[in-house]
């Protein structure tokens, strides 16, 4: 035992030592990321699965999509207004520099937003609030074998924890990003016509979207609200090691709900550009 | 029988007393949100008023530091970069519906510089970093706080502020920068690397959009707001996790609000500072 402890003691100091740890390591990391993926994927098929088959709590639904809906209202009100301040000023302030015309803005303005920035920027607040919160509540359940105390009762836990939230997140992320987008457009008219004089009915001009662009936005809407709570709620599932796994549940989720959401957006806007426009 | 009968004669005042408790309910609703937004904000500069009295004469724990400048940066290096080169793969993929209509190749350089430098690079680096380091160290400090370890350090006659504090509020603003620094690189190589597959432009020709076309006060700007941004992230994590009440449940609570509370301050500063700064 002491022997070989300082065989590897010694081992790791020589080359061959560092290249053999270097290969283990690697080996170790792809492993890992094999199993979680095989486990991510088993859920989202789960997930789908009990959405149509399973028995499903009476009214679980309802509460959370309260939970995600109406509790992150205020929140998302305050920070898309912000953002629509922002992107209108800094788009005045640009065209100002160079041109000086200002009535394309908001045409331009409205297209962007519904086709991208409401959803994307919508979705990324909606994972922080929302997948945090869902990976706090399922992992505390995991810690404390509330989940596994589910299985004993024969009750799947997705089929109660997951899919309730799932069919919620889908709706409700839907509609929280509508409402962000009559926000974004609200704010951003206030500020065109408060800071540079711009007619709100000059920058009310909707001929820049058409269906491809509703298409776009709201397909993005469904993809973020579908992926937002499968990637927490495997994040929260994956929970080990106490209160403190809890907080690295939590973390993780928010990370890669984001991450998720940035990935389906690169490929729904490229499958997108060249379904529509190229 | 007489209880009938008086509240058969006398519906009105029954109502108008009905009405007096909603007001009061409300008024009282209203006002423990206002204390409460005030506790908070001022609870957050006194702890930023001890953070700065530290460093006259600097009073800080340089392995601690060292040790959280690696926990913070170097490990969370892996999802920035990830998240970047899809980031700017974006901008690429919303950009080309309109230089693909105007024939305008030369300005994605400029566009996607512009927006990944000025806004989206620190704004998405900063969102990742606080559901990254700041979820996870105001889970560390609260779990710390709930099994009381923070009074053990103040029994040793060790400063909490200046062992636990200082040193993750310099790493966190330190490595936010350097994190964005990184972040915008390969940005601006994803968006070049997609403009060459999807548009055909050169990368030749997307860098001197770049370098032509922004001045090297358009990054500055970018990296001024990821430093603000790291301090608003350092000092809402560390305030939430200081403050953490009633065991495992409270830590989860405490890190959800961290991360809203630096989300908002993240756009609320970023607002300002696209003020102040143009």
């Amino acid at each position: 035992m002491a022997a070989a402890a300082r065989d590897t003691g010694v081992g790791s100091r020589t080359e061959s030592g560092r290249v053999r740890r270097f290969v283990e390591e690697l080996g170790a990391r792809v492993v890992d990321g094999a199993r979680a993926a095989r486990q991510f994927y088993s859920i989202v098929i789960r997930t789908f699965y009990y959405s149509f088959r399973g028995r499903g709590e009476k009214g679980a639904v309802w509460r959370a999509m309260y939970q995600i809906g109406n509790r992150s209202l205020f929140f998302l009100t305050a920070v898309m207004g912000f953002i629509g301040m922002i992107m209108v000023y800094h788009s005045c302030v640009q065209v100002n520099r160079i041109t000086g015309d200002l009535h394309l803005v908001g045409a331009t303005f409205l297209q962007i937003v519904v086709r991208d920035f409401a959803a994307s920027i919508g979705a990324a607040m909606i994972a922080t609030r929302v997948g945090a919160g869902i990976a706090a509540e399922i992992g505390s359940m995991v810690v404390t074998d509330q989940v596994d105390a589910l299985r004993m009762c024969a009750a799947e836990p997705i089929d109660y924890l997951i899919v309730p939230r799932f069919k919620a997140s889908v709706v409700m992320t839907t509609v929280l990003i509508v409402w962000s987008m009559a926000v974004m457009v609200v704010v951003g008219m206030l500020t065109a016509w408060g800071m540079f004089g711009v007619n709100p009915r000059i920058f009310w001009n909707t001929s820049m979207v058409d269906y491809r662009d509703l298409t776009m936005g709201l397909s993005k809407c469904v993809a973020f609200g579908a992926a937002i709570p499968i990637v927490s709620g495997y994040c929260g599932l994956t929970t080990f090691g106490g209160a403190e796994g809890v907080g690295w549940a939590t973390t993780r989720a928010v990370v890669w709900s984001i991450f998720a959401t940035i990935l389906l957006n690169f490929v729904l806007s490229t499958v997108g550009f060249y379904v529509f426009w190229a | 029988m007489s209880v009938g009968v008086s509240a058969a004669s006398s519906p009105a005042p029954v109502h108008r007393h009905v009405a007096a408790r909603a007001t009061e309910r409300f008024v009282r609703r209203v006002g423990r949100g206002i204390i409460s937004v005030s506790q908070q904000t001022g609870g957050i500069l006194v702890l930023l008023f001890k953070i700065l009295r530290r460093f006259f004469p600097p009073d800080i724990d340089y392995f601690e530091l060292k040790r959280n400048l690696y926990k913070m940066g170097n490990r969370s290096l892996f999802i920035v970069v990830l998240t970047s080169v899809f980031v700017g793969a974006i901008m690429v993929v919303q950009a080309s519906a309109y230089v693909q209509q105007f024939s305008a190749y030369a300005f994605v350089g400029w566009g996607a510089g512009f927006v990944i430098l000025r806004e989206l690079g620190p704004i998405l680096i900063a969102l990742m970093f606080s559901g990254r380091v700041g979820a996870n160290n105001t889970a560390e400090l609260g779990t710390m706080v709930v099994t009381e370890q923070i009074d053990g350090l103040r029994a040793l006659a060790i400063d909490p502020i200046s062992y636990l504090i200082v040193p993750r509020f310099l790493a966190m603003i330190l490595m936010l920068f350097a994190l964005t620094v990184y972040g915008d690189i390969v940005a601006l190589l994803g968006a070049a690397g997609f403009g060459q597959l999807m548009l055909g432009i050169e990368v030749r020709v997307f860098f001197h959009g770049v370098t032509t076309l922004l001045g090297p006060w358009d990054l500055w700007i970018g990296l001024i707001k990821s430093a603000v941004f790291g301090l608003i992230i350092a000092l809402s994590s560390c305030y939430y996790g200081l403050v953490v009440r009633g065991g495992a449940p409270g830590v989860g609570r405490a890190v959800n609000s961290s991360v809203v509370a630096s989300a908002v301050g993240i756009f609320v500063s970023d607002y300002f500072l696209t003020f102040l700064i143009d």
